[in-house]
């Protein structure tokens, strides 16, 4: 019988890939689809946890999640491309003007 | 009765509230930033002498009013408050009076300088802390007083403060004033502290102290008495104040101010502080003989020393300068031998006769500095070897100034002769009195009237020595600057006549000595207490006087002969006496030795505080914490890289062992 | 049967989040992340969330996907793969996996109870996935609809702006 601890360890996995994926990658939208994969990993388990408590509730927080995350790819890559247009790349090791 | 006596300072602290807030940027007009300061001082004046007339006619003589409480710290209380009594009184007089005058001159003086308002604001300033000084009811009041004209003397001094020589001229008066209020606060300390810890009387009252002063008799200090030693740093404070030996040197430089100050505040009114201060403390002084004798003493010596010094000067205002100091010295052989009324009166006096030198002397150099700037000459206009033979261009400048020259060197009947023949006289017959310094005395009457006629002369008979440009546009000045000198000049003269001495008082008909009367609520209890009088026969006092008006004409006949008949005789004798003439002219070399003594030292661990200590200790720890600081962080700064994603590795563990204890518990 | 099928999908699912994270293209990373959200969307289904699963697959695999895919074209990143194109893996690596420790202790150690709604697997199958996170959202998240319907429109002002050549 699949219990929600399958899923929910799933959803680690996941996650885990996803954190690494954001601390590695050099490309940020590649970065920016792991943090979407991270997203992901947590809307499993709130579903999963949706099912298991037998409420709505965690299915309402997943499709606000989405909401989110819609408006998130559709600045973010708006930034990405202003960035792009000034320096030629999206490598974020050239986003460093936080230093100065 | 008395109880709008605040008023009086409180006018001239208004109109200098008024041109100081206002005068640059509101009034900005000449004439109303003149009238403001002038009708202040001119009001306290008015109110001055409806006090006056009215403590003439009171038998009580001593009032006090409490205007408000200043401090009240355990058993010492101490009040805003107000003393009038007749040597108040008449101080007051002297203060509005002559500065009111000064005041009127100075707007015509004054006309056309840069910061004019700056300069009526300081002259109200002045006034206001010169009227605290002389109405204070205690020492701490006076004390506030006391440093408020040392302040305004410094503000006057350095007036023209983008010239080098003005500024230095300021900051060394006041730290010689510096060294004086160091004497006169010890000196207040140590009469507070004995008299509150030995007695119970923990006071800075004058008049209480005055009272309970004799209990300060048997007590003893450093092996002298109480009162000796704090009557010395009293007279210390007073040898600051009122440049006498060994702290005189300020006041000559002091003339880089401008003229009305040098008139007001270095000649009538501050630097007779001092006298005033030891006419308040008479009691005091009186029980202590030795302090007497040093009063006296130097007097003496610094009268005779700055005549000295006025022989060779060359400067108009310096001369007079000199001449201040060394009829300071007069004043305090008068407070030394015990005649505090006849050292009053010459105070008075001399307020109305070198006030009027000064003015005159400024009508001069006004008229000098408008003819050469005519003519585009860089010429000293304050040199008396370009002046000479003014008599025709400037009559009236003439007429007041030979006047207060009379009266000055004590030719009978003018003001200064009544005075100066009654120090002479207490000097030479007070019980406090002694025959050295009645010689002195007379030795340095002789010198005044000798240099002072001598700048009489050289300024206004002769040839006129003004270079050829500029000679015809020497005119006499506007009325308000020959105004104050006439009214000065008239003073000068009849001014005397309220202290005629008794013995010529009998001879011409019973006339009453009527400033010693007045005076007398004040010092006569002292004087009477510790026996101070002067006693001999009136034949000895009448030939005294007539031998001080035989070396007063003595005086003239020498500066006659040498400046006016032969005007090559000086030459000569400077020639012949070279070396004198040399230590003379540099002023017995007094500043010089003053820097080697103090001032170099003083530089010198000014300069090691500086350098050594400033610079190299407290700069060291300041900027080593600094740099310890900066090297830490350019440790930790390799940490700010900019990079997000090591700031996001970094939370990510932040998290997990945040996570991580909220599991573990 | 089922829990066959279930690890199967897990081993797509983690397979392909693997991709994401080590695929040197964007492209191929994101058709890797394409597959992950096919997958999840597989599980949603095996957790009677129907609807879920379907607007998963439009929302994301759909919408998102072909918006970063059109942005990765734009770009046309091609000179930059050529580079290193991961850093710091050895610290990443040791965060993530305290991360997944982290997690798995917590679901090990803990269990999952919580207030028991009244929506079982028969009522959704009866009354339709579709009305009953309709009525929920309508009634009482009612007001975090329109907030975030808001966020969507500052999302799509944002985006103009951004994106404008002259900012």
């Amino acid at each position: 019988m699949i219990s929600v601890y399958h899923y929910m360890t799933v959803s680690a996995i996941l996650f885990a890939m996803g954190t690494y994926g954001v601390l590695t990658r050099r490309n940020a939208i590649v970065i920016f689809m792991c943090i979407e994969l991270m997203l992901n990993s947590v809307n499993l388990t709130f579903i999963a946890l949706s099912n298991h408590l037998q409420s709505m509730d965690g299915q309402i927080f997943v499709f606000f999640v989405m909401t989110v995350a819609a408006a998130e790819a559709a600045v973010g890559l708006a930034l990405m491309i202003a960035f792009y247009r000034n320096r030629e790349s999206i490598d974020v090791d050239n986003i460093n003007l936080m230093k100065l | 009765m008395y109880d709008k006596l605040w008023l009086i300072p409180f006018f001239p602290l208004l109109g200098c509230i008024i041109n100081g807030l206002l005068g640059k940027r509101f009034i900005k007009n000449e004439k109303v930033i003149g009238a403001i300061a002038t009708g202040a001082i001119f009001l306290s004046f008015l109110v001055s002498c409806k006090y006056l007339i009215q403590l003439l006619g009171d038998s009580v003589k001593s009032h006090e009013v409490v205007v408000a409480s200043w401090m009240s710290v355990g058993i010492l209380q101490v009040d805003w408050g107000f003393l009038l009594d007749p040597l108040s009184a008449l101080m007051l007089m002297v203060v509005c009076g002559v500065g009111s005058l000064i005041h009127l001159y100075s707007i015509g003086y004054m006309h056309g300088e840069e910061g004019f308002y700056r300069f009526f604001c300081y002259m109200n300033l002045f006034a206001f802390s010169m009227l605290m000084l002389v109405l204070g009811n205690n020492a701490l009041v006076m004390f506030v007083g006391w440093e408020g004209v040392g302040l305004c003397s410094y503000l006057l001094i350095g007036y023209y403060f983008e010239k080098q020589s003005a500024g230095d001229a300021a900051k060394k008066a006041f730290v010689m004033n510096r060294v004086g209020d160091f004497g006169f606060l010890l000196g207040l300390f140590i009469i507070f502290w004995t008299l509150g810890s030995k007695h119970d009387v923990w006071t800075v009252n004058f008049m209480e102290i005055s009272e309970n002063a004799h209990l300060l008799s048997g007590d003893m200090m450093l092996g002298l008495g109480v009162t000796t030693v704090a009557t010395l740093c009293f007279f210390l404070g007073a040898t600051g104040k009122s440049a006498q030996l060994p702290l005189y040197t300020w006041l000559p430089d002091a003339m880089e101010g401008p003229t009305p100050v040098s008139a007001l505040i270095h000649a009538a009114t501050m630097v007779t502080a001092g006298v005033y201060m030891i006419g308040r403390m008479n009691v005091l002084f009186a029980m202590s003989p030795t302090t007497m004798a040093v009063v006296a003493l130097v007097g003496a010596l610094t009268a005779i020393f700055a005549a000295s010094i006025g022989f060779a000067q060359n400067d108009i205002k310096r001369v007079l300068a000199y001449s201040t100091v060394s009829q300071l010295g007069f004043m305090f052989i008068a407070m030394g031998v015990g005649a505090f009324t006849a050292g009053i009166f010459h105070l008075m006096t001399h307020a109305f006769f070198k006030a009027c030198l000064f003015l005159g002397s400024g009508s001069v150099i006004h008229a000098m500095h408008h003819a050469l700037h005519h003519a585009h000459l860089n010429d000293d206009p304050q040199d008396m070897r370009n002046m000479g033979g003014l008599r025709k261009k400037m009559p009236v400048t003439w007429a007041t100034f030979g006047i207060s020259c009379l009266a000055i060197s004590g030719l009978p009947f003018f003001s200064g002769f009544f005075s100066k023949d009654e120090i002479l006289w207490w000097a030479f017959a007070s019980t406090r009195g002694s025959k050295l310094v009645w010689a002195i005395a007379v030795i340095a009457a002789f010198m005044t009237a000798f240099y002072m006629f001598r700048a009489l002369y050289m300024t206004f008979h002769g040839e006129q020595r003004t270079n050829a440009k500029a000679k015809d546009h020497v005119h006499e000045s506007p009325w308000v600057i020959t105004l104050p000198l006439v009214v000065l000049a008239f003073l000068a003269t009849v001014g005397g006549l309220i202290g005629i001495p008794h013995v010529l008082g009998n001879m011409l008909g019973h006339i009453p000595n009527k400033l010693e009367h007045f005076l007398a609520p004040v010092f006569e209890h002292s004087q009477r207490l510790y026996e101070i009088e002067a006693h001999g026969t009136a034949a000895t006092e009448v030939s005294l006087m007539v031998m001080s008006v035989l070396i007063a004409l003595a005086g003239i006949g020498v500066a006659t002969v040498m400046y006016m008949k032969n005007p090559e005789l000086p030459g000569k004798f400077t020639r012949k006496f070279s070396q004198l003439h040399r230590w003379v002219y540099n002023k017995w070399f007094v500043d010089e030795a003053y820097d080697v003594l103090f001032v170099n030292s003083t530089k010198k661990l000014g300069t090691f505080c500086w350098k050594g200590f400033d610079v190299k200790v407290i700069d060291g720890i300041v900027n080593g914490t600094a740099k310890v600081v900066g090297a830490l962080s350019a440790v930790l700064r390799h940490t700010q890289t900019g990079l997000f994603q090591n700031y996001a590795l970094t939370m990510v563990f932040g998290t997990v062992v945040m996570v991580a204890i909220f599991i573990l518990n | 049967m089922e829990i066959i099928f279930f690890y199967l999908v897990a081993l797509v699912a983690v397979v392909s989040g693997f991709l994401v994270i080590r695929c040197q293209s964007p492209v191929n990373s994101a058709l890797g992340l394409v597959n992950t959200f096919f997958c999840l969307a597989i599980f949603y289904v095996m957790l009677h969330a129907p609807f879920m699963a379907a607007i998963q697959i439009m929302v994301y695999a759909g919408a998102i996907m072909v918006l970063i895919l059109f942005v990765i074209m734009l770009l046309n990143l091609g000179t930059e793969a050529r580079k290193s194109y991961t850093h710091g893996i050895v610290w990443s690596a040791i965060a993530s996996l305290l991360v997944l420790c982290n997690v798995i202790y917590f679901i090990k150690r803990g269990r999952v109870t919580g207030a028991e709604g009244d929506i079982t697997d028969f009522t959704v199958q009866s009354v339709g996935h579709v009305e009953l996170i309709g009525k929920t959202m309508f009634t009482e998240f009612l007001l975090p609809f329109e907030i975030a319907s808001i966020l969507l429109l500052v999302a799509i002002v944002g985006a103009v702006v951004l994106a404008k050549k002259e900012v």
